[in-house]
């Protein structure tokens, strides 16, 4: 697009964003300048936009600071408008740019989110249970309605994948079991396995993932679009509470409704295991279950149930709480809805380690 | 059989346009034409389907019956792909600014150079420099989230992200609707300095009558689903047809006249 012919710098063709790249690369560096003075015949330019003005200010600017003198010749008088408009604004375009606080600053700032976070969150926890008291104080101020539509959808709805997929890691355990038990000839052990992996540990876990995945990622969307959509600042200039009019709703509900999944999903396991057993094993239905009664004890039962609130309150405190931290915009939404599943199948695992430990101290 | 020569394709050509969703009747027979350099502005009530007309004229949505062109192309090329060159071709603020939240304000006025062009990133940064500085905004807010910026920024960022590939027609949805008085007459000035400066024509979904008389060319006024008046702010202002004579001489559309007539004498 340019061809110099003896500090003549002949410029053609179009000199608009789509087209001005390699002209750009043409003009970069110092060649052309070296000569200390320069014409620019551009009445053959037959296109011309910012991006062009800008390529062209940014050519002069960079050879008049070398020492060259640019005369500019024949530029359409509807050009050079775009190009006094650059360079009228050149100020503002030339300055550095403003740059992002440095790492130590950022650190420092993350540290003192982090700080904030926590205390914010401790904020969330008291307030929540201060707030759950009134259930038992004053039963009639809490909004069933909301408590049982949330016992649907988080329960009710939830029961074919529950029921589904600890069939199916009662299957898995079983299959896995059998083999190493059919080498010692123990086949009828395999109630043990089945029985407390499923009670005791797995089948709380598993309805806990899933409920993290479901239903808590739920809540901390829905509160998140609530607080975006500004709905959140309008329940509060009624002089209501968000935190009783979400939160504990969703609370009681999954401490409701969790417990009563796992002990679905421990007949459904358990049910699983006993198919493979029958088919695998020989253990017969009716073996089995007399094993059942008296290997397993009561106890394990009670244990996985018992967790099961406490993982419930994690989960739905956990999704809350992220849904009501969003403050930006919907990008925030999708952002804070991973945090909270993550965070809450975490620290459901951390809870149901620290009740491992417990109890085998207590010698349950 | 009109006076006027027209030489030139028109830039947009409405014709005959008819939007049905479900049994909701938005659109009925629109036709209009917009012509290079013009301000023109579509009006309306509230739901009389003037933002759907301007989804339909961008190519966001597809007219039940009928045929909108663009630069003399039919509309519907936009949806694949060899309708980029006409996508480069305009600019669209959204009503809300529709900024990407995850950007920086430069980063979301640069997304359409990195898109459509081969320039390397200082020359899109000098490029990205000079639209924020055209649209009136401080440098130091080039670094800023949308989320940090206040509405009246909001708007001039998404001007600018608009008006960043210099297009020869720039679409505005609502351009000044919930901005505060002040803010509101600085953005129509922003508005004609910058079509002076890069000439491109306006079409523009509005009703904020003060905008109307001070920008507008021309005027379309959509009611029930019908343009029901067409032309200058002074013929719709006189115009017999009760629809458009209730919407313009309501007591705000005659405060808006007055005042506006008030500037025009004050430069004179």
């Amino acid at each position: 697009m340019t061809l110099v012919q003896d500090r003549l710098l002949r410029c053609q063709g179009s000199w608009t964003m789509p087209d001005i790249a390699p002209v750009e690369q043409a003009l970069r560096g110092s060649f052309w300048t070296q000569h200390g003075a320069l014409v620019l015949e551009t009445s053959d330019i037959h296109a011309f936009d910012t991006g062009g003005a800008v390529v062209l200010q940014r050519f002069l600017t960079e050879a008049r600071r070398g020492g060259c003198e640019v005369t500019i010749q024949g530029l359409r008088s509807e050009y050079a408008q775009l190009l006094s408009l650059v360079a009228s604004n050149w100020g503002a375009i030339a300055t550095d740019p403003p740059v992002r606080p440095n790492r130590g600053v950022r650190l420092e700032l993350w540290i003192r989110d982090r700080f904030a976070d926590m205390v914010r969150a401790l904020a969330f926890v008291g307030e929540s249970v201060v707030a759950s008291l009134r259930v038992f104080v004053a039963p009639s101020q809490v909004r069933w309605r909301t408590c049982l539509q949330s016992l649907r959808v988080d329960g009710v709805n939830a029961l074919p994948i529950t029921g589904l997929l600890t069939f199916l890691i009662g299957v898995v355990i079983a299959y896995q079991g059998a083999e190493q038990l059919r080498k010692f000839g123990t086949n009828i052990f395999i109630v043990d396995l089945v029985g407390i992996s499923l009670l005791r540990e797995i089948a709380p876990l598993i309805v806990a993932i899933l409920v993290a995945g479901r239903s808590g990622s739920a809540y901390a969307a829905q509160i998140g679009t609530m607080k975006v959509t500004e709905e959140l600042d309008a329940v509060k200039t009624f002089g209501l509470s968000p935190i009783d009019l979400l939160v504990l709703p969703r609370v009681v509900a999954l401490i409701v409704a969790v417990p009563l999944l796992t002990a679905y999903a421990d007949v459904l396991g358990v049910f699983g295991g006993m198919l493979i057993a029958s088919n695998q094993l020989n253990v017969s239905f009716t073996a089995f279950l007399s094993r059942f009664d008296e290997a397993v004890a009561l106890r394990h039962f009670l244990i996985g149930i018992g967790k099961a609130p406490f993982f419930a309150a994690i989960i739905a405190l956990v999704g809350c709480y992220q849904g009501l931290q969003i403050r930006g915009g919907v990008d925030d939404v999708g952002r804070q809805t991973t945090i909270s599943v993550v965070q809450s199948i975490f620290l459901v695992i951390i809870f149901d380690a620290i009740c491992s430990i417990l109890l085998s101290w207590w010698d349950l | 059989m009109s006076l006027t020569v027209q030489t030139e394709t028109p830039v947009i050509e409405v014709s005959h346009v008819s939007t049905r969703f479900g049994q909701a009747v938005v659109h009925e027979d629109v036709s209009l034409m917009v012509v290079r350099g013009e301000i023109f502005a579509i009006a309306g009530g509230n739901g009389s389907g003037k933002s759907t007309l301007l989804r339909e004229i961008v190519g966001l949505l597809t007219p039940t019956s009928g045929e909108i062109r663009l630069f003399g192309r039919d509309s519907r090329e936009l949806e694949g792909s060899d309708g980029q060159p006409l996508h480069r071709r305009f600019g669209v603020m959204f009503q809300g600014g529709a900024l990407f939240s995850s950007m920086t304000l430069a980063e979301n006025v640069a997304v359409p150079l990195r898109e459509h062009t081969h320039l390397n990133a200082r020359i899109i940064r000098d490029i990205v420099a000079l639209k924020i500085a055209l649209v009136g905004l401080p440098p130091d807010s080039a670094v800023k989230f949308p989320s940090e910026l206040s509405g009246g920024m909001r708007r001039r960022a998404a001007l600018a992200r608009a008006i960043v590939m210099d297009p020869e027609l720039l679409f505005l949805d609502e351009p000044t609707a919930g901005l505060d008085p002040i803010i509101a007459d600085g953005f129509d000035q922003l508005l004609v300095h910058l079509k002076r400066l890069l000439g491109f024509t306006v079409v523009m979904v509005t009703h904020d009558l003060d905008t109307l008389w001070r920008l507008a060319d021309r005027v379309a006024l959509l009611g029930s689903g019908r343009v029901v008046g067409l032309g200058t702010m002074e013929e719709l202002a006189h115009c017999e047809d009760p629809l458009v004579h209730e919407y313009f001489n309501g007591p705000r559309g005659r405060a808006a006249r007055l005042q506006y007539a008030g500037t025009v004498m004050h430069q004179d």
